[in-house]
């Protein structure tokens, strides 16, 4: 039985999922404002060690990075459970587009779903 | 079995074994966090011989061009010298043979062109000044084949070495700098893709150089240069880009103010919202953005939503250091 990750492509299928993932994120005014004034280049990284982690890749999953990484966010920006969940739906639709069955895109989303406190800082 | 020499060793290694591994097995420990491609931590610079394409998988090309590779998904084909982790970077020694004002704050500053010196137009330079201890980066405005190189210098109130580059250098002094570096310059590997060039003040320097070396190798694609300024008196060079579109029927200038009348043929708004309704269909195109940072990213955002992809977003964010 091959892993998740596998199943999905790899790491081909992460680098193709990043941009129409972000241009989703970017699209949607709700949560755009995260994302104003951010270092395009730099985002993509973070989009692709997001996205790698979410397909059950290889990876480091730091806890505290997420933490950090959010935490102003969240104390001075209004961070929330709802704006986590408009970006689980982006993540649903960009993985419906690239064709992945239903059952592969709720375990990525379950994936997801487990850095909810990090992202939040809860 | 390949060998791969690293700071002045070489070592015997697998063919069918991950190169950060084999590498850690001889006590060679590159930083590493992932192991699948995906963090870049371990990105590391081949300098001899050529990385497998596999190992490229996921970089941007202008790394790919430059030899760049991950460790942690390559198994190694042939010999290759990996560049060490730390390098001394090389200086050389130029002079100043031409400096003029290009606006009333902008100065054009021509150096000779050391021997042994390459760059890929678009990247920048780290002048050095009289003491050495003042450094601060420049965009080159000028092309490999050009015997001078080209630095367009803003100067930045109280700054201390634009200042002292317009104050006190003169046309026959000496002036010492470090190798270029940088990330966004022009790449020949597709000459139909379409180029998206912007930026505003000293941004157009990297963009001058990148568009000047597009149509020296014979680039086929549109060729779109956007040049902003917060008013017509911050605009140069629009003599030479009007007389370059002229002879290249796929080259196109547009100068944008933010402020006041614009010039003719120009547009009067915010450059990156200017992008959006004057550039035209740009899915598929290869943008390069330079100028200051809250800018650069603005038009990255630009661009990218109107359907270039991350990966052809080549940015350079100056900041002005007093």
């Amino acid at each position: 039985m091959s892993s998740l990750f596998e199943q999905i492509g790899g790491q081909a299928s992460v680098n193709a999922a990043i941009d129409p993932f972000y241009r989703r994120v970017l699209g949607d005014p709700y949560v755009s404002r995260f994302f104003e004034n951010v270092d395009m280049v730099k985002q993509a990284e973070k989009q692709r060690t997001f996205l790698t982690l979410a397909f059950g890749g290889p990876n480091h999953y730091a806890g505290m990075d997420m933490r950090a990484g959010h935490k102003d966010l969240v104390e001075k920006m209004g961070l929330n459970d709802t704006h986590f969940e408009h970006i689980l739906a982006h993540l649903r639709s960009t993985l419906a587009e690239l064709g992945l069955k239903d059952d592969m895109i709720a375990q990525v989303v379950t994936i997801a779903e487990s850095t909810r406190a990090d992202v939040l800082n809860k | 079995m390949p060998n791969i020499s690293f700071e002045g060793k070489t070592y015997h290694c697998d063919e069918d074994k991950i190169l950060l591994d084999s590498l850690a097995e001889h006590g060679v420990n590159i930083p590493f966090s992932c192991r699948g491609g995906a963090c870049h931590a371990c990105l590391s610079k081949i300098t001899k011989g050529t990385p497998p394409p596999a190992s490229q998988m996921g970089l941007r090309d202008t790394l790919k061009a430059q030899n760049y590779f991950l460790p942690c998904i390559c198994k190694p084909i042939t010999d290759m010298t990996m560049a060490a982790k730390v390098q001394q970077p090389m200086s050389y020694a130029a002079s100043v043979i031409e400096k003029s004002w290009l606006n009333a704050n902008t100065l054009l500053l021509r150096l000779s062109k050391p021997a042994g010196f390459r760059y890929h137009a678009g990247q920048f330079i780290n002048l050095m000044d009289e003491t050495g201890n003042l450094i601060r980066s420049y965009s080159l405005a000028s092309i490999q084949s050009d015997d001078f190189l080209e630095l367009h210098i803003k100067h930045v109130p109280d700054g201390k070495m634009s200042g002292w580059l317009c104050d006190s250098l003169k046309r026959g002094d000496d002036i010492a700098f470090v190798e270029a570096s940088g990330n966004c310059f022009y790449l020949d590997n597709d000459k139909e893709q379409a180029l998206l060039l912007a930026g505003a003040g000293t941004g157009l320097a990297p963009l001058y150089g990148i568009a000047r070396e597009a149509i020296a190798s014979g680039h086929q694609g549109k060729i779109q240069l956007f040049h902003g300024a917060l008013a017509k008196e911050g605009l140069y060079y629009e003599d030479e880009l009007k007389a370059l579109a002229r002879q290249h029927a796929n080259f196109h200038y547009t100068a944008c103010v933010l402020h006041g009348q614009a010039p003719e043929g120009g547009l009067q708004g915010s450059i990156d919202q200017l992008l959006k309704q004057h550039a035209g269909e740009l899915k598929g195109s290869r943008a390069y953005l330079c100028g200051d940072p809250g800018l650069v990213s603005s038009m990255q955002q630009s661009v990218f939503c109107a359907g270039i992809s991350m990966q052809e977003i080549y940015a350079d964010a100056f900041t002005f250091t007093p």
